[in-house]
């Protein structure tokens, strides 16, 4: 299995803070092949940019992985020196984030910022790195690319800030790109936009896409699975088109019923959109030896409060597991 | 067919007309500066502080009277017998001294100002951007300097070194950085969590590359500010050491020329009133520009 870029095993991150030790990530386990585009979903404080920010290297001063093995190409980053880090990072690895608005330096023209990833992992001048940085303006498809080099980021719209910052991104050809929603902030038709690029330069460059959002919409546009995570844990993972049409996890399920017209058959439109009650538990209860979902969810059994649920695996081929203890089987 | 050439062309210019319609950008620093000379005080302060300097610059090739000679009678009062600012207790020329007074006095501003900005930026770089025990004990130290009496402190620098003129420079510097230091920490604490410092990080910048030319360029307006009007407290400084007998008596300056005739205050008081309005001018210049300086990099204080 040469194709697989990165396997991340039994990964559990910990937060240490004035209340105790608590985890953040418990137990994440997913792998990424070459050129595969995967996506992170849940509700807000899931852990799905910490997943992100962990793979980067770059978590908050208070957080450490506590156990569990990243294996990117053979190597473990877990443990990884910082300066292994920075050479990797958007060396290899890539990430844009959610605020084009505030993630370029205003200070600097965006000609600069793109070159500097150049000049630092490529090793060239001025000259060519400049050069390099107009092709990629206009692989990201931003008019006029020679002039607007030297513009500085107040000058461009949010659309275009995100397309610079996924040009600064793609700029040294790394092996996986993170998006952390790249699109939150922007219009829908910008939105739309992104995505087309992004699926088109993944598709071309071979570069393998984590992608990070709680809409539906985008998963199921941009990709080929999904990884479901609810209160740190991953509670469902598998190829989006069979989770969208056969979720097994009842949080799933919630929030695949929450957006109207996702499922492949539409002809059973609800009259009120549902929801799903309650909210994430805080971060203080995530170690519970419990399901953390079971207050919220409606097939809740007394195994849900004894003990934390396995993953079990739906169907081998396809690699869909699903942790949960009274899992929803078949197709609804 | 015809009709889709003819509404791509349509598009075309009114795109062509739209790019033009917009507002020409301009470089940052141009619109600090268009910003900064519409202060008219502080545009009016600048041209008095270039004549200054300038004078002080150029001033003794134009003027060669040495400062130290007694060239006429003692007290002779401005105007009179060809000296333009009369004479002090010696009988030494008073204009002379101005000049040549001038560039000590300006050059211990400068030199103070641009080392307490080094020792400054170094401590509140560092402390703002590790954090933790690095932050613990470099803002003690800086601490430590400001609880210090600054007067006293520099005059047991200048009494146990000796009264030279690099010694009395690096006395007011070592006693005025922690202003810069806490503005430099405070603003790197703000700076080290926006998201452009996270995507340079993930773009693999290193601390060194994050710490001077990610976050400090942006630290750099308040700090410039404070960078200013330090040239001035310099300069007050060194006065009021030289007024206390604490200057380089082998050099003339602003300060050493009102603390040798303070005794004659009251017989010839345009001996102290000359140096002390070259000072207070001086002083007064560089504040009003530190002032425009602040309006113009403040981006809450711009209009439109």
């Amino acid at each position: 299995m040469s194709d697989i870029l990165l396997d991340v095993r039994n990964l559990r991150v910990e937060f240490e803070t004035r209340a105790g030790t608590m985890p953040v990530l418990d137990d994440i386990s997913f792998t990424l092949r070459r050129g595969e585009r995967i996506s992170f979903v849940g509700e807000s404080g899931c852990g799905k940019s910490m997943t992100a920010l962990t793979m980067m290297g770059l978590l908050p001063a208070i957080g450490k992985i506590a156990s569990g093995e990243i294996i990117f190409k053979g190597e473990d980053i877990a443990n990884a020196s910082e300066a292994r880090l920075q050479h990797l990072r958007g060396n290899e690895i890539s990430m844009i984030f959610q605020e084009p608005m505030t993630s370029l330096n205003p200070v600097f023209t965006i000609g600069n910022q793109i070159s500097e990833v150049l000049k630092r992992h490529r090793s060239m001048d001025h000259g060519t790195a400049m050069q390099t940085a107009v092709n990629l303006l206009d692989a990201v498809k931003i008019p006029d690319a020679k002039t607007r080099i030297n513009d500085y980021p107040h000058q461009l719209s949010g659309g275009q800030r995100q397309r610079v910052m996924i040009a600064i991104a793609l700029a040294c050809e790394p092996e996986i790109l993170i998006a952390d929603e790249p699109t939150t902030a922007l219009d829908v038709t910008v939105q739309a936009e992104i995505f087309d690029l992004l699926r088109d330069i993944g598709a071309r460059t071979n570069t393998a896409i984590i992608l990070i959002t709680h809409d539906m919409g985008a998963v199921r546009q941009m990709a080929e699975r999904m990884l479901v995570m609810y209160a740190g844990r991953k509670v469902e993972e598998g190829p989006v088109q069979d989770i969208i049409d056969a979720a097994s996890h009842p949080y799933t399920r919630g929030l695949i019923s929450c957006v109207p017209h996702i499922r492949s058959d539409v002809s059973t439109l609800p009259d009120s959109l549902p929801e799903i009650p309650g909210i994430v538990p805080a971060i203080t209860s995530f170690g519970k030896n419990q399901c953390l979902f079971a207050p919220r969810c409606t097939r809740v059994q007394q195994s849900c409060l004894d003990s934390k649920p396995v993953p079990t695996v739906i169907s081998a081929p396809t690699r869909h597991q699903v942790t949960c203890w009274n899992a929803h089987g078949g197709t609804k | 067919m015809a009709q889709q050439n003819n509404t791509s062309q349509l598009q075309d210019q009114a795109r062509a007309q739209e790019a033009n319609d917009q507002p020409k950008a301009q470089h940052p620093a141009m619109e600090i500066w268009l910003m900064f000379i519409a202060n008219r005080a502080a545009l009016a302060a600048m041209l008095v502080l270039i004549s200054i300097v300038l004078a002080a610059i150029f001033g003794p090739f134009f003027y060669p009277t040495d400062p130290f000679e007694m060239v006429w009678a003692p007290f002779t009062p401005p105007g009179t017998d060809g000296f333009i600012l009369g004479t002090d207790y010696l009988g030494r020329d008073l204009l002379a001294g101005l000049l040549h007074g001038g560039r000590v006095s300006i050059t211990i501003g400068l030199v103070a100002a641009l080392m307490s900005v080094f020792i400054g930026i170094s401590f509140g770089a560092f402390a703002g951007y590790y954090r933790g025990y690095v932050e613990e004990i470099l803002m003690r130290i800086t601490e430590f300097f400001q609880v210090l009496p600054t007067l006293l402190f520099s005059m047991v620098i200048v009494a146990l070194f000796g009264a030279s003129l690099q010694i009395i420079t690096i006395a007011i510097g070592l006693v005025s950085w922690t202003a810069v230091a806490r503005i430099t920490r405070a603003e790197f604490l703000r700076i080290r969590e926006l998201e452009y410092v996270t995507a340079s990080r993930s773009a693999g910048a290193t601390n060194f590359k994050l710490i001077f030319s990610i976050i400090l360029p942006n630290a750099l307006p308040p700090i410039i500010v404070q960078a200013a009007l330090m040239v001035g407290s310099a300069i007050l400084f060194e006065a009021g050491l030289a007024f206390l007998g604490l200057s380089d008596p082998n050099v003339v300056s602003w300060g050493q020329i009102i603390g040798s005739n303070r005794t004659y205050i009251l017989d010839a008081s345009y001996t102290v009133t000359i140096p002390g309005l070259a000072i207070f001018v001086t002083v007064l210049a560089i504040s009003l520009i530190g002032d425009g300086l602040n309006d113009a990099l403040n981006p809450k204080l711009r209009q439109r």
